[in-house]
């Protein structure tokens, strides 16, 4: 087959490239959906963090007495 | 003493700028230096695409071979993880493969498939073969389980590209464009470097997907194993 004139390869040649852009795209798109999965956990890690710390606060200190009964 | 572990993520930032400078320099010299190929003209830029990811994924899915081979030996899963990861990225760029390729038969052949090219279909049963993958994965529910059939299966279809690699190469076919190692197609210096770089750059962006992949999904599994130490704290219970 003889080589196709520039206007015609050239929409075969964008095409391809834009879908190996596309690949790319589709897979970052999914990494951020993980990141912010991520992102969400890290949250409820944190808030189970400060929920420890508020508990900690209001219970009595802890004296020789009361370490030992 | 404190165990200091190796961040998974270490090195990804460098890696992927790496990356970038590669491939936006090969596909930069594609364009704008390498001249067009006498028989094919224009067209043949896809080459410079199609190829280096198609040899990625072939040598993806066998890295995921090696690593599931490495799982079966040791039992650790983080082989397993690895193995997974790398055929799941073969299998994404295995789709591009295959409609790229697509593109340049049609452009080139005037067809968008062709079914007696030894290439086209041999490629096309190893990406089905790697599509099975997920499927048998994840209709497995026991964790070591799944794991060990993985690697199985990973190692076995891991062996069989090279083989039908080789039965392809010593199938000689008669319309494939023939531009690796054959003395009638060889390529001049300039395609021959920017074809090398494509590849190298292709290389470099898998490993930067696998790592942040890897990076992504160990930082998940930590953080569900702090939330389960916390909670098990929160209830007195052993985690």
């Amino acid at each position: 087959m003889p080589a196709l004139p520039l206007d015609t390869a050239g929409r075969y040649v964008a095409a391809a490239y834009l879908v190996f852009m596309l690949i790319l795209i589709i897979y970052v798109a999914i990494m951020a959906s993980r990141l912010t999965r991520i992102q969400k956990d890290i949250t409820v890690i944190d808030e189970m963090l400060k929920t420890r710390d508020e508990h900690a606060a209001k219970a009595p200190p802890l004296t020789p007495e009361s370490a030992q009964q | 003493m404190t165990e200091t572990r190796k961040a998974p993520g270490r090195g990804l930032k460098r890696l992927a700028i790496l990356t970038a400078l590669t491939l936006g320099t090969a596909y930069g010299l594609v364009f704008f230096w390498t001249p067009n190929e006498a028989d094919q003209g224009f067209v043949q830029k896809i080459f410079y695409l199609h190829v280096p990811m198609a040899i990625v994924t072939l040598g993806g899915f066998i890295l995921g071979g090696i690593f599931g081979f490495l799982q079966l030996r040791s039992g650790d899963r983080k082989w397993d993880l690895r193995s997974y990861v790398a055929i799941h990225l073969s299998l994404m760029l295995a789709v591009g493969t295959l409609i790229t390729g697509s593109i340049w038969a049609r452009a080139s052949w005037g067809h968008w498939w062709v079914w007696d090219e030894p290439v086209l279909v041999s490629f096309l049963i190893v990406f089905l073969l790697y599509a099975c993958y997920q499927p048998l994965r994840f209709s497995i529910e026991d964790a070591d389980k799944q794991a060990r059939y993985a690697s199985v299966f990973a190692v076995v279809a891991g062996a069989f590209v090279p083989l039908n690699f080789a039965a392809v190469r010593l199938a000689q076919a008669y319309t494939h464009p023939r531009v690796l190692g054959g003395a009638q197609n060889s390529m001049p210096g300039s395609m021959q470097l920017t074809f090398l770089l494509a590849i190298i750059g292709m290389t470099l962006l898998y490993i930067t997907l696998w790592k942040f992949e890897i990076t992504s999904k160990t930082t998940r599994m930590q953080l569900a194993s702090i939330k389960r130490r916390l909670d098990s704290d929160a209830t007195g219970s052993p985690a």
